[in-house]
């Protein structure tokens, strides 16, 4: 069972916006010690998803909460837009698949990044992305 | 009505507790190597007090009730403390059941009416049933905690990174290679990296007992990491039989440098940063 | 607008990064650093990322321009002293940046392109040789 302990929201409209969320990020990983490597991957799957999030749907929010289960903690972000959606999610979260100029990394390479990964999108409607980093995960 | 059990609970709290410790006596509930007969009465008699306080009409019925709490906390802990001395998970259920069977067998005595008798049975049980629900769990989870540290303490002790000259850093490894252990290793070569300010690594596997493609692809991982920082990566101790599995397996080792032995690599290595070994000239006799 | 400095030593141009990149200003210094190798002739081209904490897909892909970008250019890029944690972070997101050369430090940066460019002109006069 997963137990949120804290909350937080924030809107994302432009590219600075960012660098406010990384930061964001960072404050909640260190609040619970989870390490330098844990919190890298962590920032930067946060920072492939938001980079996603102003390319198609213009930007949207990111829920930062810190959650435990067990004797784990862990910071679970949720990205939420209304965007086009994703038609294909397993085409998506395919390695080097991209509709965008990119490498095609950003689904896939987050997945790798961090301990849980989901989404759930509807065409024209939005997508909703949630991961969470545990602290030694 | 005012309930039967409770009120029969703490008035014959005394009683309870001496019946409590006859059943434990009985049951080879107490290891005295372990915890000594005084302190088992002590924590006996702590959490027996804690449980007439807190228990009530109202909570009776409710073993989710805050009001158990502090019982739930002292049970946690005598749970915890015998997972860490070495109790068995019997004799740790034994504690909690045999305190059922001193509260069933004082309720039996006091309540004549067989009907009530049996209703208020019923609920003393599935009340204590629920704290050896936790005692267990508790229990189990202080075993896990043994475990999980030992298991660090294992990833710790055995990814040490030696220097073995200037600019040169060897890591042996010794055992499996999973991921949660690659990341250990990979730490720790990469940051002795930056420590040493080394330009080349040997990586050992002559101790890790087999090659498949998962660890294949986190030696692949640990080398591509190395590279990023600006040093240059060797894996030596390829013995034929991994050698013969890489193969078969199909794994593509081409873009790493291998070498068989862990001297092969270190000659390697003096030769990239432009070392010379030399047996040393005598001096001849006149 | 913000602007990453790039500065200029002799053949080699060398800019550190000291601040966190975002895409726009990732992508402003991928075109200023190729204007620059055009208008010195750069040989080399440094970038000091040691104090990134942070390269997602975005930024190894400008990273990896500029070191093509330069290549074609005829100049040679050296990315120096990246953070473990990144290095870690960049091959786990399947990003082991192939084709860039890495070193350890500024100094290992400098010594790597004048060994790189010696090399180079090396090949050049062998070439010469050739067509006399």
């Amino acid at each position: 069972m997963i137990v949120t302990l804290s909350k937080d929201s924030i809107k994302i409209t432009r590219e600075q916006d960012t660098i406010f969320l990384r930061n964001r990020v960072k404050e909640w990983a260190t609040k619970i010690g989870m390490g330098l490597v844990n919190q890298t991957k962590l920032i930067t799957a946060a920072s492939e998803l938001v980079r996603n999030m102003l390319k198609y749907a213009g930007g949207g929010t990111v829920d930062i909460e810190i959650v435990s289960k067990g004797r784990e903690n862990g910071v679970k972000l949720i990205f939420s837009d209304k965007g086009p959606g994703i038609k294909d999610i397993n085409l998506a979260m395919r390695d080097g698949y991209t509709t965008g100029r990119s490498l095609g990394l950003g689904l896939p390479g987050t997945r790798r990044l961090v301990s849980e990964f989901e989404i759930q999108s509807v065409v024209d409607e939005g997508t909703t992305i949630s991961i969470i980093k545990w602290k030694n995960g | 009505m005012k309930n039967e059990a409770v009120k029969v609970i703490k008035a014959k709290k005394k009683y309870i507790l001496e019946q409590w410790f006859q059943n434990q006596l009985e049951n080879d509930g107490l290891r005295e190597d372990l915890i000594t007969n005084e302190d088992q009465r002590i924590q006996s008699e702590e959490l027996l007090n804690s449980l007439t306080a807190s228990i009530s009409d109202n909570n009776f019925d409710n073993f989710q009730s805050r009001d158990f709490e502090k019982v739930e906390e002292i049970l946690s802990g005598i749970a915890i403390a015998r997972a860490r001395r070495g109790f068995s998970p019997r004799e740790t259920g034994a504690y909690v059941f045999s305190l059922k069977t001193a509260l069933l067998k004082t309720l039996s005595e006091e309540i004549s009416d067989p009907k009530v008798l049996y209703t208020e049975s019923m609920r003393i049980n599935s009340l204590l049933d629920n704290f050896s629900i936790i005692t267990f769990e508790t229990f189990i989870k202080g075993r896990e905690d043994v475990i999980l540290r030992q298991t660090d303490e294992i990833t710790e002790i055995s990814t040490p990174v030696i220097k073995v000259w200037d600019g040169i850093l060897a890591l042996p490894i010794i055992g499996t290679l999973d991921s949660s252990r690659t990341q250990v290793v990979m730490e720790n070569l990469l940051q002795e990296i930056v420590e040493t300010g080394s330009s080349i690594a040997i990586l050992d596997i002559s101790g890790v007992p087999a090659i498949d493609t998962l660890v294949a692809q986190h030696l692949i991982k640990t080398v591509s990491a190395t590279r990023l920082m600006g040093a240059e990566c060797i894996i030596s101790g390829i013995r034929p039989e991994i050698a013969q599995t890489v193969v078969h397996l199909g794994i593509d080792l081409s873009e790493i440098v291998t070498k068989a032995t862990l001297a092969s690599a270190l000659k390697m290595a003096f030769g990239m940063i432009e070392l010379e070994v030399r047996k040393k000239a005598t001096p001849k006799v006149l | 607008m913000d602007r990453i400095p790039i500065l200029k030593m002799g053949d080699f141009l060398l800019v550190t990064i000291q601040v966190d990149l975002y895409d726009q200003l990732a992508e402003t210094l991928e075109s200023d650093l190729v204007q620059m190798v055009k208008k010195y002739n750069s040989k080399g081209v440094l970038i000091d990322i040691s104090a990134v904490s942070i390269i997602d897909s975005f930024m190894g892909r400008i990273l990896g321009n500029i070191s093509m970008m330069s290549k074609i250019m005829d100049a040679e890029t050296v990315v120096v002293g990246m953070q473990p944690a990144v290095a870690i972070t960049l091959v786990e997101l399947g990003l082991p940046l192939k084709g860039i050369h890495c070193a350890l430090n500024v100094e290992r940066g400098m010594e790597l392109l004048r060994s790189k460019i010696t090399q180079d002109i090396q090949e050049d006069e062998e070439d010469d040789s050739y067509s006399e």
